[in-house]
């Protein structure tokens, strides 16, 4: 547990001044305050705005974050450095991943309370964001862990991070798509956001997320496993 | 104490380890000089358990290196010229990571600033220290713990004479206080100058060992003596017993004349050894 917190710490030091991954973090919250407040249209759904960004939210910061924070490691040989002191993998896997879980979640909240969402469908909100947050982390540690450095956790990073987005996007145009996007997480996420005041999720929708859960998990088990956390 | 019995270790077809047996004593600084692709990093991973090997036995302290526990890692400071900084932290924040993994204090992180001469810059970020200062960093989080063993891996490699004296000095106060310095370098100044013991190593293999002084002395094929007149001019005579005459005669016309300043007997060097074992050079 020491070991994990002092990971925690690190990253909290370090966020501060890596623009890259910072933007990732504040850079949804902004546009959802900013578009909510700048742009309404007549017979705009509520919460549009909200559902649109929670979800790209949701599924992009944690994906690209974690890659790079872990690729970046794992370039500049800190991760090295940290393995050779006994940090075991876990605890700097939970170290950054609870970072990341949380910086997440204080922008989520941030999103939803800026657009007025009343207390009871906020807590259900918020315990649907932290599933797809808690399911992305795991990719994005998935992505850095195969990743050799930061340019490879990109090339790596955005074709995932594209596919589990713009998804449930596209599926709002296309029949086709929405076809195939059901069985993304993202948008059985989406789709339980969307009657953001009766926030539900079926048993299908529940049966697709944990099976992506675990698709996703044993995804970074074999990552880890071919990779390791030092490129050795 | 660390023994080390027949290992080897291969990447794929090539062999970068080759049966290499070697006993370290408490106290002792010991050097592996090699060129570059030596097998030196391999035998320093391999030895602090970051890489695993197919033949042979390791122990450090009297635990195998195969089954090194958390607790036996601690007692490891391992300085590498990968193993990064975070480079938005500063140098104390950077310590402090480390300090908060060993379950060091905030005096500890104050004493190693202190003893690598960074206590000034102890609210710099790395990004702005300058090369020198960055290995004194990594110096610096080697000795955190205070280790038992310590494992540098050419630890002044590209520094300037002056920051390489400086971290020779914190080697040797180490080496007083009973700890090992394991070290690697291609620097053969660097190893007759520290090390009381050194290993040569060429393409994974030992091809000669033994203390500095006495590599040198057993590769004195030539036995030359170097005088330096008054002039200063360098005068090199042979030291055998063939010519032991003429030598003599030509010593005391220096004298007689007041001419010389200096006699050196002119053993060869490090470099000059290694040259002779595989015909290669040791700074490549």
């Amino acid at each position: 547990m020491r070991e994990a917190t002092a990971i925690f710490r690190k990253q909290v030091l370090d966020t501060r001044k890596n623009r890259a991954v910072l933007i990732q973090f504040i850079m949804f919250p902004i546009m959802t305050i900013v578009m909510s407040n700048a742009v309404k249209v007549d017979d705009m759904p509520e919460f549009f705005y909200l559902k649109l960004f929670s979800i790209m939210y949701m599924a992009m910061a944690p994906i690209v974050s974690m890659s790079s924070i872990i690729s970046e490691e794992k370039e500049k040989g800190t991760l090295r450095a940290l393995m050779m002191s006994n940090v075991r993998p876990a605890a700097y896997l939970l170290g950054v991943g609870v970072y990341d879980f949380l910086c997440c979640l204080i922008g989520t909240m941030l999103m939803s309370k800026s657009c007025g969402l009343d207390d009871g469908p906020w807590w259900r909100y918020l315990c649907v964001i932290m599933i797809g947050l808690v399911i992305s982390i795991i990719l994005g540690a998935a992505v850095g862990v195969l990743a050799k450095d930061q340019m490879a956790a990109t090339s790596l990073s955005v074709p995932v991070m594209c596919l589990f987005t713009f998804l449930p996007m596209m599926a709002q145009f296309n029949g086709t798509i929405a076809k195939v996007a059901k069985f993304f997480y993202t948008q059985q996420l989406y789709l339980a956001l969307e009657d953001i005041n009766n926030v539900k999720i079926g048993t299908e929708g529940l049966i697709i997320i944990a099976a992506n859960a675990i698709v996703i998990l044993g995804f970074f088990v074999l990552a880890f496993r071919k990779e390791g956390l030092t490129n050795e | 104490m660390i023994s080390v019995t027949g290992i080897s270790k291969s990447f794929g077809d090539k062999k970068v380890l080759d049966g290499i047996s070697m006993t370290i004593e408490d106290g002792e600084i010991f050097g592996l000089l090699g060129p570059s692709g030596a097998g030196k990093t391999t035998l320093i991973r391999v030895l602090t358990g970051q890489l695993k090997f197919e033949e042979g036995a390791a122990m450090i302290n009297g635990k195998d290196v195969r089954k090194l526990t958390g607790a036996d890692k601690k007692q490891f400071g391992v300085m590498m010229d990968d193993f990064g900084l975070y480079e938005r932290l500063t140098c104390y924040q950077n310590l402090k990571v480390f300090a908060d993994i060993y379950g060091v204090g905030d005096a500890e992180i104050a004493t190693v600033l202190k003893e690598v001469e960074l206590e000034d810059a102890e609210k710099k970020e790395v990004k702005k220290l300058s090369k020198g200062m960055k290995e004194r960093l990594r110096l610096a989080r080697a000795l955190l713990a205070h280790p038992k063993v310590l494992f540098l891996d050419e630890p002044t490699s590209g520094l300037d004479p002056q920051t390489s004296s400086e971290i020779h000095e914190i080697i040797k106060k180490r080496k007083e206080a009973g700890t090992i310095i394991f070290l690697t370098t291609h620097n053969m100044t660097e190893a007759e100058k520290l090390c009381d013991h050194l290993v040569l190593l060429n393409e994974g293999k030992i091809v000669e060992r033994g203390a500095p002084k006495e590599l040198c002395l057993r590769y004195d094929h030539q036995k030359k003596i170097e005088l330096v007149t008054t002039k200063g001019e360098t005068v090199s005579l042979e030291m055998n017993r063939e010519n032991a005459e003429k030598t003599s005669a030509q010593i005391a016309e220096f004298l007689k004349e007041g001419n010389l300043r200096t006699i050196h007997s002119k053993e060869p060097n490090l470099e000059t050894v290694f040259m002779e074992l595989t015909g290669r050079k040791l700074e490549v």
